[in-house]
């Protein structure tokens, strides 16, 4: 026996590895690693140096991420279960730059509140390092270990604040809730496993197409995207986000909406047009309806929220929705529907996470993100009144700002190549449901603008050097996106090398 | 064509887009230094506005039906959208019209902030809504016109949230909600003519073409047209507003501060029906024929529905906000007749409407600043407490109620005349119909108005107000108001002077209609 086994394992030959492709989650790691060490070997009054690492760490391994798109040639690796290709590089540059403004926004927050340092940045680029194996994985088990990877160090991080019950809360009612979809999404995947008898998407996407109509396939199929799901806050698999996302400390909520959220989408996506591009029957009216009800329902809770932060968590739910929409349509659309996608997600990135500083920012003054906290904001702070309107508004989709371009094109996918009955309705769902979100919205801007001080208290909000960074590099992109085509082109260039 | 290469190249893009530069420089400017950015803003608007007179200057009046001054550069490829801009004889009244609404707006604001205040804040916004509305008249490319079609959206929110009346608050996001609802499905019906023509482009023109050519081929069926121009009729029928969209309009005009009620009746309010006309019936000229029955229908309700909601008010502006329903129903009459008579007086009829609306927004917001209400049973005597404003609320009543001699007359009546004969393919019995109902609506038109000056200026001045000190007419009213007064006496007497510049891209464009109809 154990001889049988010293055998094979005498033939195995270690898998070609390209350093070069793997660069920058090298980097990423050498980074979790100095952060670590540094948090060891400094005494604690000089703690401030770990962001700082861990900043210069993330925007280091963007590097490795520009001379491969330079570079432009497609790699792949295991057999295909890894690949680096133009759609992996676009997410990686996301989730890096993402990550990076994150860690802006925690500097200060985590810094005066008295918290772990050194293990908060360790597990936000843990988290970060499964996001970015996730835009290249291409086989069950490679997708599993990065969802896994990104998402158990986010369960402790939305549990960070833990003299505080409400954070208690999020991270355990996060962690059951990830806990629960990981295992539903384990059965679909190991009934596809075993219908199709490999774990490569490529594998199962010949082996559906040869069998299409056995119902445990369509199971399978549907367990998977569940899964998934649940990562990406869909209705009606989405309860966990608002009490994770109030009980959270704000950087991680933002790190959540964002970050995690787009992890979930590019999972979606590498399955819908690797694995499943046969099984669109199957895919396309699931998704519709789970759009359809995703925005429907996340802006209609959204409007009764008073604090900013569930507001943001609903609303979140909502856009969730609109970035669905275009894979009801991937029957008729793959490639259309990928880039509205991945279009609206790095839109969203930018205008969330800004929502998310303003939030962050108002709170140091008012130390409360209840809505009425907020009234005349425009009177002591001018510039945070006009920055959050800003991203408001483009997260309603008025242009010029960003969003309107992310609606634009799902619209635009959700229409092409003909007009279609499902198209057309949901489109028009869309439409329905951004004049509903526009309501809340523009009530924040009605509490900050048109409203009086609620106590009176004018003194103006300070704002760390970390945050308005954050808030500088989330305005000018979410500015130009609206108004070039900057969004669209890297929408356009992110394609699957697999698919051609 | 145009012959002034600077002018070709740049005349547009720097009128339209100066606006916005002088916003930058405002932002940079200290809140207290209060007369910099009244200076800043002025100035500011009257450079653009002498970029726009350069170009009217320079226009080949001879060739209005043409595009001139085109600019095309590429923009958002992967769309297909493109950064093209234009102008014809159909833009060139209503950009006049906007580079002469603004300044005076700004003059006016000289010594009339409303509370609370923050000139810098308010200029700004204004200048904001200019680039916005200049770049709708002159974006020749769908998307690019989506786009500055919203962007007037948010300052003009923020200036009835902020600087309004009682209920601004409700006000402000009514308007919004209900324009951008209007603006979504525009979106779509957009998006859906990209796809169905295949023309790859949301050039107006190339769409145009493209639509002309698959229809004749027999490749989109008329009831997708019809589908899609359904979508723009929202969306611009809100923007106009018809009946029965036009509830949000009391409401904003009534809790809008002086300023904004006048941009937003001057200007704001013709981009929906430059929209119809360039957009809907430009683009979809079957679908148009189709709709124009129900379209002639709703503006004919709009206007008795708008003057019996005149007769029905207490408060002197949201009066005049009904009138605007009403005067907006004889445009839409005009247009509903799909001929270039028809045309014409809608085009002559949004800028009269301008001018005149404008105008009578200005003086109520002179009367609330000096008597603290608009009831109009607390107001009377105007003509005794300050004789000049009352004549000139007189003068203005007069062209708004359609007198002949001033400019009202020139939009109302060829657009009654213009249904006696719709053109081909148009129910004639229908028509004869509205033109009867129609000018009834002109005799309503003269009651409210005659009775709302009744009621304010004659007799003598209430018990409240008989030994209150009211000021006439300032300086700073007499700069902002005359140009409006002059212009409405000169198109009144002279219509050929804006008819000329208009006529000939309304006759190209009657001619499609009219061969569609046939």
């Amino acid at each position: 026996m154990l001889a049988a086994l010293l055998q094979q394992g005498s033939t195995f030959v270690r898998p070609e590895i390209d350093f070069h492709a793997f660069a920058p989650e090298l980097v990423l790691v050498g980074t979790i690693v100095a952060v670590l060490l540094v948090d060891l070997f400094t005494p604690e009054s000089s703690r401030g140096i770990v962001p700082q690492v861990a900043g210069l760490g993330l925007l280091a391994s963007i590097i490795p991420i520009l001379t491969l798109a330079l570079d432009g040639t497609d790699r792949g690796m295991f057999g295909g279960a890894y690949a680096v290709d133009n759609f992996a590089l676009t997410l990686k540059l996301l989730f890096l730059a993402s990550a990076y403004v994150v860690v802006l926004l925690s500097t200060n927050y985590i810094a005066e509140g008295d918290y772990h340092e050194g293990e908060y940045y360790f597990l936000l680029l843990s988290s970060t390092l499964g996001m970015t194996l996730m835009a290249s994985a291409r086989d069950l088990v490679s997708i599993f270990v990065a969802l896994e990877l990104l998402s158990i160090p986010a369960y402790m991080l939305a549990g960070w604040r833990k003299r505080d019950g409400k954070s208690n809360e999020a991270g355990i009612k996060y962690y059951l809730m990830g806990v629960f979809a990981s295992a539903i999404m384990l059965y679909g995947m190991s009934l596809l496993y075993g219908m199709s008898g490999s774990t490569m998407l490529t594998d199962i996407a010949a082996s559906l197409a040869a069998d299409d109509t056995a119902p445990i396939l369509t199971l399978a199929v549907l367990f998977v995207l569940i899964g998934f799901a649940f990562k990406v806050s869909a209705v009606p698999f989405h309860t966990w986000a608002p009490d994770t996302y109030e009980g959270a400390p704000t950087p991680i909520t933002a790190f959540l909406a964002v970050s995690s959220k787009a992890a979930g989408f590019v999972a979606l996506l590498q399955l819908a047009l690797v694995a499943f591009p046969g099984r669109d029957d199957v895919v396309g009216p699931f998704m519709w309806v789970l759009a359809a009800l995703t925005m429907t329902v996340g802006n209609l809770i959204a409007l009764r929220q008073t604090n900013v932060v569930r507001l943001l968590a609903y609303s979140g739910i909502a856009q969730a929705g609109y970035i669905l929409a275009p894979f009801a349509v991937m029957g008729d659309n793959p490639d259309g529907m990928m880039k509205a996608v991945i279009t609206y997600l790095i839109i969203y990135a930018a205008t969330n996470l800004g929502a998310f500083a303003v939030v962050l920012a108002v709170a140091r003054k008012t130390r409360s993100a209840e809505l009425t906290s907020w009234g005349g904001l425009f009177e002591y702070a001018p510039g945070l009144t006009v920055v959050m309107s800003i991203f408001l508004f483009s997260l309603a989709g008025i242009p010029p700002l960003g969003g309107w371009l992310g609606k634009f094109v799902v619209f635009r996918s959700l229409l092409q190549p003909e007009l279609t009955v499902g198209g057309v309705t949901l489109a028009i769902v869309v439409g329905v449901n951004s004049v509903i979100a526009l309501y809340y919205y523009a009530n924040v801007a009605r509490e900050m603008w048109f409203k009086p001080v609620p106590d009176g208290d004018r003194t103006p909000v300070r704002v760390p050097f970390s945050l308005s960074a954050a808030l500088a590099i989330t305005v000018l992109i979410t500015l130009a996106f609206g108004v070039s085509n900057l969004a669209t082109r890297i929408g356009d260039l992110s394609t699957f090398a697999l698919l051609g | 064509m145009a012959n002034n290469e600077f002018l070709t190249d740049w005349g547009l893009i720097l009128m339209t887009f100066l606006p916005l530069a002088g916003a930058l420089v405002m932002m940079l400017i200290p809140k207290e230094d209060e007369g910099t950015h009244k200076v800043v803003a002025l100035l500011t608007t009257l450079v653009s506005a002498a970029f726009g007179v350069a170009v009217l200057a320079d226009f080949d009046y001879d060739h209005a039906d043409k595009l001139q001054y085109v600019v095309d550069k590429s923009w958002i490829e992967v769309i297909s959208s493109r950064f093209q801009l234009g102008i014809d004889g159909l833009a060139l009244p209503l950009v006049a019209l906007t580079l002469l609404i603004t300044p005076l707006v700004i003059i006016y604001s000289w010594h009339h902030f409303p509370e609370p205040k923050n000139p810098k804040a308010f200029l700004i916004l204004i200048l904001v809504l200019q680039t916005g509305m200049l770049g709708s008249f002159v974006a020749q490319d769908l998307i690019l016109f989506f786009v500055f079609f919203e962007v007037v959206l948010l300052p003009m929110y923020f200036m009835i949230g902020v600087w309004g009346g009682e209920d601004r608050q409700y006000a402000s996001i009514k308007f919004f909600v209900y324009t951008f609802f209007g603006s979504a499905l525009m979106l779509v019906s957009f998006i859906a003519l990209y796809f169905v023509t295949g023309a790859d482009t949301f050039s107006m023109t190339g769409l145009a073409a493209g639509v002309a050519e698959r229809s004749a081929a027999g490749d989109i069926a008329l009831s997708t047209q019809v589908l899609i121009f359904g979508g723009m009729f929202i969306g611009f029928g809100i923007k106009v507003p018809m009946f029965p969209f036009h509830t949000w309009l009391p409401d904003a005009h009534t809790q809008a501060p002086t300023q904004g009620s006048v941009i937003l009746a001057a200007v704001l309010l013709k981009l929906g029906t430059y929209g119809f006309i360039r957009v809907a019936l430009g683009i979809l000229p079957e679908a148009a024929v189709e709709w124009a029955p129900w379209i002639g229908l709703l503006a004919v309700i709009g206007i008795i529905y708008g003057a019996l909601g005149c007769l029905a008010q207490t408060d002197m502006k949201r009066l005049i906000a009904f009138s605007s329903v009403a005067h907006m129903g004889f445009v839409m009459l005009g247009i509903s007749t799909l001929t270039d008579f028809g045309l014409n007086a809608a085009v002559f009829g949004s800028v009269a409407h301008g001018l005149i609306t404008g105008m009578l927004f200005f003086v109520a917001g002179s009367v609330k600043e000096r008597y603290h209400t608009l009831e109009i049973k607390r107001l009377g005597g105007l003509l005794v407490k300050a004789p000049k404003m009352g004549w000139i609320l007189g003068f203005v009543s007069m062209a708004s109620l359609g007198l002949p001699g001033l400019a009202g007359f020139w939009g109302e009546i060829p657009a009654i005349l213009a249904s006696y004969n719709p053109a081909p393919g148009l129910p004639v019995e229908t028509f004869r119909t509205y033109m009867v109902i129609a000018a009834i609506g002109t005799v309503f038109a003269a009651g409210y108005l005659l009775w709302l000056y009744q009621r304010t200026a004659f007799g003598t001045p209430t018990e409240e107000f008989a030994d209150a000190d009211i000021p006439d007419v300032q300086p700073t009213e007499w700069i902002a108001w005359l140009p409006l007064l002059v212009l409405t006496l000169v198109l009144g007497l002279y219509p050929h002077l804006l008819f000329q510049v208009m006529d000939p891209a309304m006759t190209a464009l009657g001619d499609v209609l009219a061969a569609v109809g046939s």
